[in-house]
């Protein structure tokens, strides 16, 4: 049998805001527990919430950043259940009416494999707080610094068939919350957290199969993995005669697999209604254009730019765009290296992120300027170093030697581009190798590149590549 | 000098007739001698009261006073109020002192109000006769035998008896008004969102609104003046100017349209208590106004979309007391579930646990719409028939409550008589307007409610039609003689 995979992602981000959704106490990171929780947060009798314009900001910016239906008029509802990390015993949530409608996002596969995702929603919600159950000696502690910090809730339609395009889905939403500065995408902090409904059906089937749900995935990496086990699974389960139930898991990432954290029927019933203490949300026409004169060039449409304007392929343009940083920084290089656009992609994605990526490094981190860069590449456009010499440049700007050209200067890798010099170090080899000249002339063409090696060795590779070919074949030809 | 209003008080404390110490002195002192009779307060703050009244006698010298200054009153226990206990009536917070104040406590602080101490209340306001708190039952200063009214029924017992010269109450379904015309005095449930919830623990809150209660109109126009006003902290307070409640008290009534609502005096009104209302309504005429009669034909729905909407908000409101946090908790909890299972099993009492049950049913999937959104639905009707009638009159009149006081116990075990209580106060609720409750001519010496329903945020008018009546009548200067 042929099976279908079908996945839908909900995903938590974090909004940047400086205070909690509903009160004024910080949402910053870190801090000791429980210092972060006024009493709004860790629902004392009689106070009430007020909502932070700022966290309506930041959910109009996704709303337009994925062309999405922007409601006028949304409502806070209770989502209610008893935890100890939930102070009111109810999650101020939205339910029938959120602040985002539909949506979608495309996500460039390859070169000519676009998919669109749809989003069904976003919806503005308090976290809750921390349950701590190590350290504690068979208690739980409770912290609830997190508790009221906002997060946008985006819902996506179960539109993705295999958990590579989960993962670009969710890493191109990773990409548009930090874009538009509404999410710092944080994943080990827990500012950008996954949730994976993933269900299987036979090939052809329009039904979907039952799903299971699971919670709280903090990396790509992990979405993958999990999706992966989780469709194996499903699929032995449906083979080997039995039904998939509808639960909710957890992914041990430690275990690679994933496991029940809790079936339907302990599921609790929320018992949402639309929050008495709190007055629908309204959304004036002059909110959403205030929101879109300040939103900055969104990913795709960045990444049609670098199409058009740098000539780049689909692509190398989406890889490129995949952050602001990285955009900004690859024309800044661009603009440096006097539009060498292409020279630039291949720079930037080639050397430089190898090297940022051997170091860990993100591009915010570089050690080389997109300045330095563009003024190394300058160089191997006017034929000063070549290609290969601009790796030593680079290695040497990559450690903090100075900009190219005093790289190339105090290294002495000018390259050397005067054809009598070039041509008498030929006639030099030539005489030290009359065998191999014999066995070229009568026919073993593939000597041409010893040739070409021994006249690079003899330059210390300083030799112009071209001018050093062309020069051999005809010296080489008699 | 227990029996004086306020603007008597300011005069005299401006006159240097006695100080704000010495008024302090003297309520305290009658707390202490006839408390004990209708254990209207839950906590008696004797140092703090003594200390705002120091103070205010300070600001009295350094003429910076206004008229509230150094008046001794009353906060129902349901108002947080910074370092003194706030129960709710309930063993639940029992042991709980507030970091804060209510917005409602801190704006009559800085009018320079002295709080004596909190009154006794049904348990979360949940009740009609303040029978329900973890204290004990309050009882009414004209029959210690007979109940208060509920919930705010020690805030009425206390100013009945004089015990303090006025108090704060709240009102979701009629927990103002109903004590008020129980206990003789006058009270006023404000607009929804005219008084700041702040700090006000809430029981249902689509419902929920603080207001003042005193023995006179005049008495409550000048607490209103300072209780209401906007509130960056409630969402849901009304960014709206606040009235001058005073200076219009004075107003003619001439010309003045009262609506009587046919469905307020039918069948389950007592025939002597609607002899007394009629009484009263026949004093407005002679004061010019002209009588209307109209119809509020949805008023039978009123109490049973009330008794689903408010329990639904207080199933969800009442969550936070899990004994996490604050607040009662059980002895060794097994594990989470025996910790919340027992914390609120033993922390809240048997209403309480009622209206839980009926809102989290009316909550629950498959309940929803045949419950809480039929319920809302039918608040609209109900806001409409209001509407409709204030197109045709000024005000509406009829009794704030279809009998007298009853005796305690009498109710308890019948939840359901004891809801029908508010039958005529609680589409008020619903609606969202302002009403209040005035003594008019008692029925065998138990004091009889008349109710005032305005139109949204028209408290001046219904404070001036109040006055008009007490400007005439002198019910509202009785006082029951067992504590004259």
């Amino acid at each position: 049998m042929q099976w279908e995979t079908v996945i839908g992602l909900e995903i938590h981000a974090q909004l940047a805001t400086k205070s909690k959704i509903f009160s004024g106490s910080s949402t910053a990171y870190g801090a000791a527990p429980n210092t972060q929780a006024n009493t709004i947060d860790l629902g004392f009798p009689g106070v009430l919430p007020v909502l932070n314009r700022s966290a309506v900001s930041m959910a109009i910016r996704l709303g337009l950043a994925i062309e999405a239906e922007i409601a006028p008029r949304s409502v806070f509802a209770r989502k209610n259940y008893f935890y100890p990390d939930l102070p009111k015993g109810y999650q101020i949530s939205q339910f029938e009416l959120p602040v985002v409608g539909k949506g979608e996002v495309e996500l460039v596969m390859g070169e000519d494999d676009i998919r669109v995702i749809g989003v069904t929603r976003a919806h503005l919600e308090e976290d809750a707080g921390k349950s701590l159950h190590e350290d504690f000696h068979g208690k739980t502690g409770v912290d609830l610094n997190r508790a009221g910090t906002p997060l946008l809730e985006i819902v996506s339609e179960p539109d993705m068939r295999n958990a590579k395009e989960a993962v670009a889905y969710a890493k191109k939403i990773h990409q548009i919350v930090r874009y538009i500065g509404i999410c710092d995408g944080n994943m080990q902090e827990g500012s950008f957290r996954m949730d994976a409904n993933i269900s299987v059906r036979p090939k052809g089937q329009e039904a979907f199969g039952t799903r299971a749900e699971i919670k709280n995935i903090n990396s790509f990496r992990f979405l993958e993995r999990a999706i992966n086990f989780e469709v194996e699974r499903q699929i032995d389960v449906i083979e080997g005669g039995g039904t998939v139930v509808q639960e909710t898991r957890l992914y041990d990432a430690d275990k690679n697999e994933t496991r029940t954290m809790r079936a339907k029927e302990e599921a609790n019933d929320y018992r949402y209604f639309p929050d008495p203490d709190l007055l629908p949300l309204i959304i004036e026409e002059q909110d959403i254009e205030a929101e879109r004169s300040n939103l900055p060039e969104l990913p795709d449409i960045k990444r049609k730019r670098f199409q058009s304007d740098f000539g780049l392929n689909r692509y190398d343009a989406a890889v490129l765009t995949a952050s602001r940083v990285l955009g900004d920084y690859y024309e800044t290089v661009v603009k440096a290296a006097n539009g060498e656009a292409k020279l630039a992609a291949n720079w930037v994605m080639g050397e430089l992120s190898a090297s940022l990526n051997r170091q860990g490094m993100d591009i915010e981190q570089s050690p080389l300027s997109a300045e330095q860069l563009g003024g190394m590449l300058l160089r191997i456009s006017d034929n000063t170093i070549s290609g290969k010499i601009a790796k030593q440049v680079f290695e040497a700007m990559w450690n903090g030697e100075g900009d190219a050209d005093s790289v190339i200067e105090k290294q002495g890798l000018k390259q050397i581009t005067d054809s009598g010099a070039i041509e008498s170090i030929i006639d030099d080899i030539m005489a030290a190798n009359p065998g191999q000249l014999q066995q070229y002339r009568s026919g073993k063409d593939k000597l041409f590149g010893f040739f070409v090696g021994q006249v690079m060795k003899a330059t210390q590779g300083k030799a112009n590549p071209r001018q050093v070919n062309e020069l051999l074949k005809s010296k080489l030809a008699g | 000098m227990h029996h004086k209003s306020i603007r008597q008080h300011a005069d005299s404390l401006r006159q240097g007739e006695y100080s704000s110490v010495e008024l302090t002195r003297s309520f305290l002192q009658r707390i202490k001698q006839y408390d004990g009779q209708l254990n209207s307060f839950i906590t008696v703050s004797e140092e703090q009261a003594l200390a705002s009244a120091k103070a205010a006698d300070e600001r009295l010298a350094a003429g910076d006073a206004s008229l509230l200054t150094g008046i001794p009153f009353a906060h129902k226990d349901i108002f947080c109020t910074d370092g003194v206990r706030t129960s709710c009536g309930s063993r639940m917070l029992d042991n709980f002192i507030a970091p804060y104040n209510a917005a409602v406590v801190d704006r009559l602080a800085e009018a320079g109000i002295v709080n004596l101490g909190k009154t006794n209340m049904d348990e979360f306001a949940m009740g009609s006769s303040s029978e329900t708190s973890f204290y004990g039952a309050v009882r009414n200063p004209w029959n210690t035998d007979c109940v208060p009214g509920g919930s705010s029924g020690g805030s009425a017992a206390a100013v009945a008896a004089g015990l303090a010269v006025a108090a704060s109450g709240t009102d979701t379904g009629g927990s103002i008004r109903q004590p008020a015309a129980l206990c003789g005095i006058s009270g006023l449930k404000p607009t929804y969102g005219r008084v700041s919830r702040w700090g006000m623990i809430a029981f249902a809150s689509s419902l929920d609104q603080g207001g003042p209660m005193a023995r006179s109109a005049e008495d409550v126009a000048i607490l209103l003046q300072a209780m209401a006003g906007f509130d960056a902290r409630d969402s849901t307070s009304a960014q709206r100017d606040v009235d001058d409640y005073v200076s219009p008290l004075q107003d003619s009534l001439q010309g003045l349209k009262i609506g009587l609502p046919k469905e307020y005096f039918s069948a389950g009104l007592d025939a002597q208590l609607q002899a007394s209302i009629m009484q009263a309504i026949d004093e407005y005429k002679r004061l010019g106004a002209e009588i209307v009669e109209i119809s509020l034909p949805n008023t039978a729905l009123a109490v049973p979309t009330y008794y689903v909407v408010a329990p639904a908000e207080c199933s969800s409101n009442l969550a936070r007391f899990d004994g996490v946090r604050y607040g009662h908790r059980c002895e060794d909890p097994a594990d989470l579930e025996d910790l919340y299972k027992r914390s609120r099993a033993e922390g809240f009492g048997d209403e309480v646990k009622r209206r839980i049950m009926i809102g989290t049913y009316a909550l629950s999937a498959g309940y929803y719409d045949a419950y809480y959104l039929k319920a809302q639905q039918i608040r609209h009707l109900i806001s409409d028939d209001f509407r409709k009638a204030f197109e045709q009159v000024d005000v509406i009149m009829g009794p704030t409550t279809p009998t007298t006081t009853f005796g305690l116990g009498e109710k308890t075990n019948d939840p359901v008589t004891m809801y029908l209580s508010d039958v005529y106060t609680i589409a008020v609720n619903l609606a969202g307007l302002p009403a209040m409750s005035i003594p008019v001519a008692p029925v065998d010496g138990k004091p009889v409610g008349l109710q005032l329903i305005g139109n949204y945020f028209n408290e001046a008018r219904l404070l001036n039609i109040a006055h008009g009546f007490q400007q005439v009548t002198d019910w509202h200067q009785q006082m029951p003689a067992q504590f004259n």
